[in-house]
């Protein structure tokens, strides 16, 4: 049986609701529909058409160039506090490591605090000593705040807004769009920790588990891939749509195919236990401490055996690699040698019963 | 249709409700034995929406999958023979 | 994972594989009853690894395929009750009815809960005793039991606040309006396991004995699945013609008798029943009995009732039927996806087009 690969043209998205629906917010198609259909209308900034994580410019003065990486990030994860870490740690790793995705030191972070009339300021103190070690562990400053408090029901408990600027000090061209046929696909550590422990943690379901997020800013890790390679393309984390989402995107910039290979995929137990008991595929599921690096094929060997050495990557492995076609499309081949699609996350990931 | 999974009776949680404790790869739920006959702890069950439907009969899975092993042994037996006479 | 992990050794689906490819020495047709069987063969890429002469015909078992617009339309009308809390499993919330879904109604302010269990929704209606709590109840025979079982405990604890919206079908009615149509040839079946296991495996004794097709009731693994498509190409191969049990770890002839003992006390087979796709089918779908109407939500809310016809470019009625392939619908892909689906078929993970457009959409060559 021949198989004919067929070309997946860019998309062009529209807005076709009339409502926000929470699939908007899930980081899959709707998500891109909202951002690209809608938001670009309005706000045309080039950095922003890019659709990278941050924003990399260049800023010149009496002294010299820099250049600069400068991101933004809001938190609303329920519950605020779970195993692993809390909303106050996700907000500082989550922006921090959005910065170091383009290979930019953070440096300094603003926050700005949404609070809930009624919400305790045992559980403020919490959240503002995990910010404070987090950042602390990442090497940032949290400059300058805003605080809103607003009536009973306005917001759930606490939303958090970080902003942060990093500076670059290397010459890579770090971006989605620039992943080559023959690279490597690095993951470097387990898939979903975070997504499975937030969806335990909700109680909804009523599971048990000992899983942790996997929340961590990668400032480090970043710091030690960089020293090592010279020939890193492009590096996000999968956060919300998980890993499929987010090679989907780099296969889409970049236009090329990315394969993976289901059985190179490393996953907890635990996380496919829960996995397999809500029939959700886990490589959908988010993680808030691990990064996806694509790499010239040639480096790909020894940056691994790298990053294992550090304690943020100490299970990174390759997981595919950039083939020419399907063009942007994402493929897997099966731990039986057949070959699916991987396509993006269409709205939120819903457990089944079917 | 009918995503159901095997899990392992860890618990009997209670039983006049029919509740035990299941775990799934090292996740736990509680759920509803009362379709089923003599639940006990170490049994494997087959858990869908929150109810176990059927208990896993262990010694028939064993059987059954020594039988497409020595399938699959003989076959790679005969691809040898195959092989040493061409 | 035990119980998992054995039935995907990669060695035993191959060398499965080839003796099918020694056995089936003409072109086979060999449907494949239910959405989790259609399922695993797009998710582990089965078809791929298969003779090009057997062909997987994807069945109608996708019970949240088959239920037409106007019944989505009904959930989602007792939805916008601004006294009603109405709970479904997932696979149900992204379902278009004719003018909205309950995804989307959630979004307009309905409260719409998603439940792993219908004891979750039990527990609802006991934390909100102001509130009428509506349970969603879908499936094939696998899933009914529960159902019943939760209606017992809720008579039992004496809830006034909870009742069912039923649209708990079976398995054998669509098989045989299937097996009687004219549309389709198909040399045998790979029966669901899942049901099996409540209904055991007698109920499928009439189609060997009747239309002369063998049937292999199928776990939903691999090497499960692999194996029953052996099974069934070697009765064929042998000239025999019978239902054999490939899932015998957990499926017995005579099925589970609790649980069928839950269903007959609980609910009684409607007359009629619209599926969408393959029309009106008699006897094939359940309703609560008379002295459990406080729990029936049909007795409790008037409901629009309304058969909607499906649109006009959907062809999921002969794709359920196995006569035409995703692919070959004339919307596949383009105005029906997942995410905009126009037919029942690209609505649930399981139905033939969502698998299909999930996990094969590499175009294939005619075989």
């Amino acid at each position: 049986m021949s198989k004919e690969f067929k070309q997946n043209p860019k998309k062009k998205y529209t807005v076709k609701d009339e409502f926000i629906n929470l699939a908007h917010g899930s980081g899959g198609k709707a998500m891109h529909e909202l951002i690209e259909g809608l938001f670009l209308d309005y706000l045309q900034s080039p950095l922003l058409k890019a659709l990278e994580d941050q924003a990399v410019f260049e800023l010149s003065g009496k002294t010299g160039t820099s250049r600069l990486a400068f991101t933004t990030d809001s938190y609303v994860v329920s519950p605020i506090i779970f195993p692993g870490g809390d909303i106050g740690k996700l907000a500082v790793a989550g922006t921090v490591n959005d910065l170091a995705m383009s290979g930019a030191k953070p440096l300094y972070l603003s926050v700005g605090f949404i609070l809930e009339e009624g919400f305790p300021i045992k559980d403020l103190k919490q959240i503002l000593a995990s910010m404070r070690d987090t950042a602390t562990e990442a090497g940032v400053e949290i400059v300058t705040g805003d605080t809103k408090v607003v009536q009973r029901g306005g917001v759930d408990k606490i939303f958090i807004n970080t902003s942060g600027i990093g500076i670059i000090n290397h010459n890579l061209k770090l971006s989605a769009s620039r992943a080559c046929v023959g690279d490597k696909v690095i993951l470097s550590g387990t898939m979903g920790d975070h997504g499975t422990t937030i969806l335990i943690a909700r109680g909804e379901l009523e599971l048990e588990s000992e899983i942790q997020s996997d929340v961590a800013p990668l400032w480090s890790l970043v710091e030690k891939i960089l020293e090592c390679s010279s020939e890193i393309h492009v590096m996000r984390d999968p956060t919300r749509g998980g890993v499929a989402t987010t090679l989907n995107e780099i296969a889409c910039s970049s236009n090329v195919c990315i394969q993976i290979k289901e059985a190179l995929l490393p996953i907890r137990e635990e996380v496919k236990g829960a996995c397999e008991i809500l029939g959700l595929d886990p490589l959908y599921i988010g993680n808030e401490g691990k990064l996806i690096a694509i790499v010239g094929a040639n480096q790909a060997e020894l940056l691994v055996r790298q990053m294992q050495q550090h304690p943020l990557g100490s299970q990174a492995c390759i997981i595919g690699e950039v083939i020419e076609s399907p063009q942007g499309m994402v493929v897997m081949k099966t731990a039986f040698g057949g070959t699916r699609i991987v396509d993006m996350l269409v709205g939120e990931q819903l457990p089944r019963i079917c | 249709m009918c995503l159901a999974i095997p899990g392992k009776i860890i618990e009997i949680t209670d039983e006049e409700n029919n509740l035990a404790k299941v775990d799934v790869g090292g996740v736990r739920r509680n759920i509803n034995i009362s379709m089923l006959e003599d639940v006990s702890v170490g049994d494997y069950v087959l858990i869908h929406v929150g109810f176990a439907m059927s208990k896993i009969d262990e010694q028939q899975a064993l059987e059954s999958l020594k039988l497409l092993q020595e399938m699959a042994e003989y076959m790679d037996e005969v691809e040898q023979f195959k092989n040493s006479i061409t | 994972m035990k119980f998992i992990d054995e039935y995907r050794q990669h060695d035993l689906v191959h060398k499965l594989a080839s003796e099918i490819r020694r056995l089936a020495a003409k072109p086979l047709k060999i449907m494949e009853i239910c959405g989790g069987h259609t399922h695993t063969i797009f998710k582990y890429g089965i078809e791929d690894l298969l003779p090009s002469n057997v062909q997987m015909i994807h069945g109608p078992g996708c019970p949240v395929c088959v239920i037409p617009l106007g019944r989505v339309d009904d959930s989602i009308s007792i939805a916008l009750r601004k006294e009603v809390i109405f709970t479904t499993f997932g696979d149900m919330m992204r379902v278009p009815g004719s003018k909205t879904s309950l995804l989307k109604a959630k979004a307009e302010g309905a409260d719409v809960r998603m439940v792993y269990s219908p004891l979750d929704a039990l527990k609802i209606a006991k934390q909100n005793p102001s509130k009428e709590v509506v349970f969603l109840g879908i499936g094939f025979e696998t899933t009914t039991p529960s159902t019943s079982l939760t209606i017992l405990q809720a008579a039992k604890d004496e809830i006034k606040n909870f009742s069912v919206f039923c649209n708990h079908i079976l398995v054998v009615p669509p098989l045989k309006a299937l097996l009687d149509s004219s549309d389709l040839e198909l040399d045998g079946f790979i029966g669901p396991g899942h049901v099996s296991t409540i209904i055991g495996t007698k109920p499928y004794e009439f189609i060997p004995a009747e239309y002369g097709k063998p049937l292999v009731v199928s776990g939903f693994e691999p090497v499960d699945m692999m194996q029953s498509i052996y099974m069934v190409v070697k009765q064929l191969a042998e000239g025999r013609r019978e239902v054999e049990n490939q899932y015998g770890r957990v499926v017995s002839r005579e099925g589970n008798k609790k649980a069928l003992e839950a269903i007959a006390t609980v609910f009684e087979l409607r007359e009629h029943f619209e599926w969408r796709g393959l029309g009106s089918i008699p006897y094939s779908a359940l309703k609560l009995k008379s002295n459990y109407v406080d729990f029936d939500a049909e007795q409790k809310f008037a409901v629009p009732g309304l058969k909607v016809q499906d649109p006009k470019a959907c062809q999921c009625g002969e794709i359920l039927k196995g006569i035409k392939k995703p692919w070959e619908c004339k919307i596949f892909g383009t105005a029906c996806t997942p995410e905009t689906p126009i037919g029942s078929c690209m609505v649930s993970s399981e139905g033939a087009c969502a698998a299909y457009y999930n996990f094969g959409r590499l175009s294939k060559v005619a075989l």
